[in-house]
């Protein structure tokens, strides 16, 4: 039955490494040395002899179990897939609305709420340039706002991510929204997405303009407010995504996300409490850029890293504390304006490395975000090549499919020690905090970041349409754009204003009063205060102004 | 060889400055002497900025729509006296909104893509030809 081969099969793993080394050599010499993102080598073979097979309980072991290299549930994707969770950013209160019944219609299984540049500067829409006004995204000042943008959205099934940094005003508006339809603040999941204030110091300053010592003294009050009112909300999501997007790369992305987890669960430490009782409660949230394998090992090697970190560190007991809990998006840098189609191509790549590393959200860009904030043509594509490859393409019927690879468990080993390099720069560099005040984790990204741009100019990294394979274009054949409502926006602001007039002077002062005190004092908890805020009538931009006044005005730390 | 003399900004609301931080050091290690702002700028600002500098080019900055107010800050430079300055953008910025830029003055749009080196080149033409116009007597 079985023919003698041709050619005998060798002896060893080492004799074949050797003869094919040979060979390849032989084909192509020494070839060119081949780098990803990171600036690991990447060899053209891996074999039994790149992995240490004695360490697979102690490195890669089994999906649920320490040290959660293949996952951070025993049934991941299997069991529960990831949450679809598209952002949305748009218009007025009822525009966003509108778009919002429709992703959840068509496959979106979570919200997810990014207000307007107004909103994120920390303004109110009476205090900024009105043309400016949702034009990426919706504007929301108040709890009545925030009641309009979540109508028709059962808020204690449907989880809620708010993109709300300190102090958290968004959050503060949703949990007037639940008061007033009468759901139990206990019932609700979701994230404090932009709750990562030194990501917005360091990479997209979309921050509400708290200083520095100001926002990490809100963070805190908050991730322990939370722990007490709201047991399923995640108060904190570290943000390796800005700091990727700014060029970091995903070595460093991760390794400044690891460093800054480390700061905050620190100063929860230092303010009392008990690292089991907020570890459990910290998620991440990441950027998926097109180098495949290198995200998939980031994300391997992260919640390798993390599982550690929380026994070692900080003792934790609690298996939910060693969690890597992340969610993860598309990443917009890697997208282009020329022939943006493409851009469909390049998303799909892009999820199905986060899918592959084990992500538990994800959004996915829509192939338009180069030209202009999506289109809803844009965003239903976006939603559907999630369906596509969870239920056609089937990704999730085997957990960590990729584990076991030689290529992905070694680069699994690299992402590892170079994560923890840098993380080691960041600790001598005083930890998270003082390397932002001082300019080095900036000074590092930016110079990711023009070395990157400078491969691309050179050609030696291939952009399909910007420095390879151009094609002329026809500019008409671009999606046509969406743009906000101008009467829309008119009538929006107008009734904002007579809002405003109408309500109890008297409620908002003792308010605000109440903030600027709790500000001052540092045993109270100036988030709840927030909270009480927003639900006497309130607006953002009021809360945000009293919190700049007593807890000082935050300027990015930009270095050049 | 003159130096040119650029302002790299960001006006209007969004913070995103990976665009704005690349070209500036790009045009900073081109031997072009750079005047860097953070985002947020009013438009006044960018003005004051770019008269008390004497900028021969103004860069915006614009990932997320910020280039709506440009044509504010092309009529807050020519009532400063400074229509000969030339002002480029960088970033997100939609065909339909391109004509309304140039339309109003702009002198360039780049958009995701451009090379650093062409960026560059373009400054430097520009400034050769803001100082034509500003010095008509020497130059040649």
């Amino acid at each position: 039955m079985n023919k003698p081969l041709s050619e005998p099969i060798p002896a060893s793993t080492e004799e074949a490494q050797v003869r094919w080394s040979a060979e390849y050599a032989a084909q192509i010499g020494a070839g060119k040395v081949v780098r990803n993102r990171s600036g690991i080598e990447v060899k053209p073979l891996y074999t039994p002899l790149d992995v240490d097979s004695s360490r697979f309980l102690a490195d890669v072991g089994f999906p649920g179990q320490a040290p959660y290299t293949r996952g951070i549930y025993p049934t991941m994707h299997r069991g529960r897939t990831w949450t679809q969770r598209q952002l949305i950013g748009l218009g007025t209160p009822a525009a966003y609305n509108e778009r919002l019944l429709d992703i959840l219609a068509q496959g979106a299984t979570a919200v997810s709420l990014i207000p307007c540049n107004s909103v994120f500067r920390g303004y109110d829409m009476d205090e900024v340039d009105a043309e400016l006004l949702g034009t990426c995204g919706v504007v929301c000042n108040s709890a009545d706002h925030m009641t309009t943008c979540l109508d028709g959205v059962d808020l204690a099934t449907t989880s809620c991510a708010m993109n709300d940094p300190s102090p958290f005003t968004l959050l503060a508006f949703m949990l007037a929204t639940a008061k007033r339809r009468g759901v139990d603040w206990r019932a609700l999941t979701g994230t404090s997405n932009q709750s990562d204030y030194l990501s917005h110091f360091v990479a997209n300053h979309m921050f509400f303009r708290l200083a520095l010592a100001g926002a990490r003294r809100v963070l805190t009050d908050h991730i322990a407010w939370c722990g007490e009112h709201l047991p399923r909300w995640n108060p904190l999501s570290i943000v390796g995504q800005h700091m990727q997007q700014a060029g970091a790369t995903p070595a460093e992305a991760m390794a400044f996300t690891l460093s800054s987890a480390i700061q905050y669960a620190d100063d929860c430490v230092a303010a009392g409490l008990s690292p089991d009782s907020f570890l459990p409660r910290f998620t991440f949230f990441f950027d998926i850029s097109l180098s495949f394998f290198e995200e998939v090992a980031k994300f391997r090697a992260g919640r390798r890293i993390w599982a550690r970190l929380a026994r070692e560190r900080y003792g934790a007991q609690d298996p939910r504390s060693s969690r890597f809990k992340f969610h993860a998006q598309t990443s917009g840098v890697d997208l282009t304006r020329q022939q943006p189609l493409n851009n469909i191509a390049r998303v799909t790549a892009q999820a199905i490395a986060g899918i592959f590393g084990g992500l538990q959200s994800l959004h996915t860009d829509a192939y338009d975000e180069a030209l202009s904030c999506p289109t809803q043509f844009g965003a239903r594509i976006a939603v559907a090549t999630q369906n596509i490859l969870r239920e056609e393409a089937r990704l999730t019927d085997v957990i960590d499919p990729l584990g076991g690879s030689y290529y992905v468990e070694a680069l699994t080993d690299e992402m590892e020690k170079r994560v923890l390099e840098v993380m080691a720069d960041v600790e001598r560099a005083g930890g998270m905090y003082r390397a932002v005040e001082s300019g080095f984790v900036q000074r590092r990204i930016g110079e990711s970041a023009r070395a990157f741009q400078e491969r691309v100019d050179s050609g030696e990294q291939t952009v399909v349409g910007v420095n390879a394979y151009q094609v002329e274009e026809d500019a008409a054949a671009r999606p046509a754009l969406a743009k906000p409502d101008v009467a829309d926006m008119d009538a929006h602001r107008a009734a904002f204003a007579a809002w405003k007039a109408a309500r109890s002077e008297r409620l908002v002062a003792n308010a605000l009063d109440d903030l600027a005190r709790a500000a001052q004092a540092p045993r109270d908890n100036v988030f709840a205060q927030v909270v009480a805020a927003a639900d006497a009538g309130c607006t953002h931009g009021e809360i945000c102004g009293t919190l700049r006044r007593e807890l000082g005005f935050g300027n990015p730390l930009i270095v050049l | 060889m003159f130096r040119p003399k650029v302002l790299i900004t960001k006006i209007g609301l969004d913070g995103h400055d990976r665009g704005s931080r690349i070209v500036a050091a790009h045009l900073r290690d081109a031997g072009m002497e750079v005047v860097y702002t953070p985002p947020w700028q009013k438009i006044e600002t960018v003005v004051k900025l770019a008269v008390e500098e004497d900028v021969d080019v103004v860069g915006v900055s614009s990932l997320a729509t910020d280039h709506l107010i440009v044509p504010k800050l092309m009529d807050a430079l020519r009532a400063a006296g400074m229509a000969d300055v030339a002002v480029i953008i960088g970033g997100i910025v939609p065909d339909e909104d391109e004509k309304e830029l140039l339309d109003a003055g702009v002198a360039r749009v780049f958009h995701p893509g451009a090379a650093l080196d062409d960026i560059a080149a373009f400054v430097t033409e520009a400034t050769a030809r803001v100082r034509a116009a500003r010095f008509p007597a020497i130059s040649p």
